[in-house]
């Protein structure tokens, strides 16, 4: 599931165009950013920083990724490797 | 002896305008290329290369080159336009908040509650309100559904292709 904060319209143009398919929720009142503290003050007002949250069904966080350079983002091959890591019992650890 | 024109800082300027231009364009829409921009700083190095060539040539053969001072200029800009593209991907990307409030792991996640009805994204496009079965041209009706009554008109190739397949 993403979370962004532009407006449904614009997000559902974006996933028309990327052939995304998974859950997509629109957070133009940043109000989810900022109860997981990832307002980017300095982009703008209104702007999230990249994060990447994996969360279990019982709502605890099992990994995340807070990454240091705007332009790196988890990779889905890590994603997934952390997952297996998950199930198989491995311990949990932050990403980046 | 008319002494000839020095394009080379200006090809290097314009190759190294191409490697900050095509970082954004195209590089970036691929992580093997964003998250380490070694493709743009290839092209970087090739720029640079061919405006340093270009300002040692009418140094050294002046009398075969002109435009000293045009060749300084292009290398300056083109100085310029690698500083800052090393300031936009190695500074300014990484000038991110720290976040410290953020769940940590192990930690409950703050609840997300959806306002609207949760719809997935792939609800949000709807089916096309012509339909073609058995190649027969329909119509859907609002909620979706098949019309088989009113066909719209004679089945042509491509439809019945698509039955075959199908």
């Amino acid at each position: 599931m993403a979370v962004s904060v532009d407006p449904p319209q614009v997000t559902q143009k974006h996933l028309a165009k990327m052939g995304w398919t998974y859950t997509f929720l629109a957070d133009p009142q940043d109000q989810a950013i900022r109860r997981y503290d990832l307002v980017d003050p300095e982009a703008g007002q209104g702007i999230a920083r990249p994060a990447e949250f994996l969360i279990d069904p019982t709502g605890t966080v099992r990994w995340l990724d807070l990454t240091d350079d705007f332009r790196v983002r988890t990779r889905p091959e890590t994603v997934l490797a952390t997952f297996d890591r998950l199930a198989a019992g491995g311990g949990t650890g932050g990403g980046r | 002896m008319d002494r000839r024109r020095n394009f080379l800082p200006l090809a290097g300027f314009l190759v190294c305008l191409l490697a900050f231009v095509s970082y954004f364009v195209l590089f970036y829409r691929f992580p093997v290329t964003r998250d380490v921009p070694w493709a743009n700083w290839l092209l970087f190095a090739l720029g640079l290369g061919l405006v340093v060539a270009g300002v040692r040539r009418p140094f050294r053969q002046p009398e075969r080159y002109r435009g000293r001072w045009t060749g300084a200029t292009l290398a300056l800009l083109s100085l310029l336009v690698a500083g800052f593209f090393a300031f936009v991907t190695m500074v300014g990307s990484r000038q991110l908040p720290a976040s410290a409030g953020a769940p940590k792991v192990g930690q409950k996640a703050p609840e997300l509650r959806a306002a609207g009805p949760e719809r997935p994204a792939g609800a949000a496009l709807r089916p096309p309100r012509r339909y073609c079965r058995r190649g027969r041209w329909g119509r859907r009706d609002r909620r979706g559904r098949r019309g088989g009554a009113r066909l719209l008109g004679r089945p042509h190739l491509l439809s019945r292709l698509l039955v075959t397949v199908l």
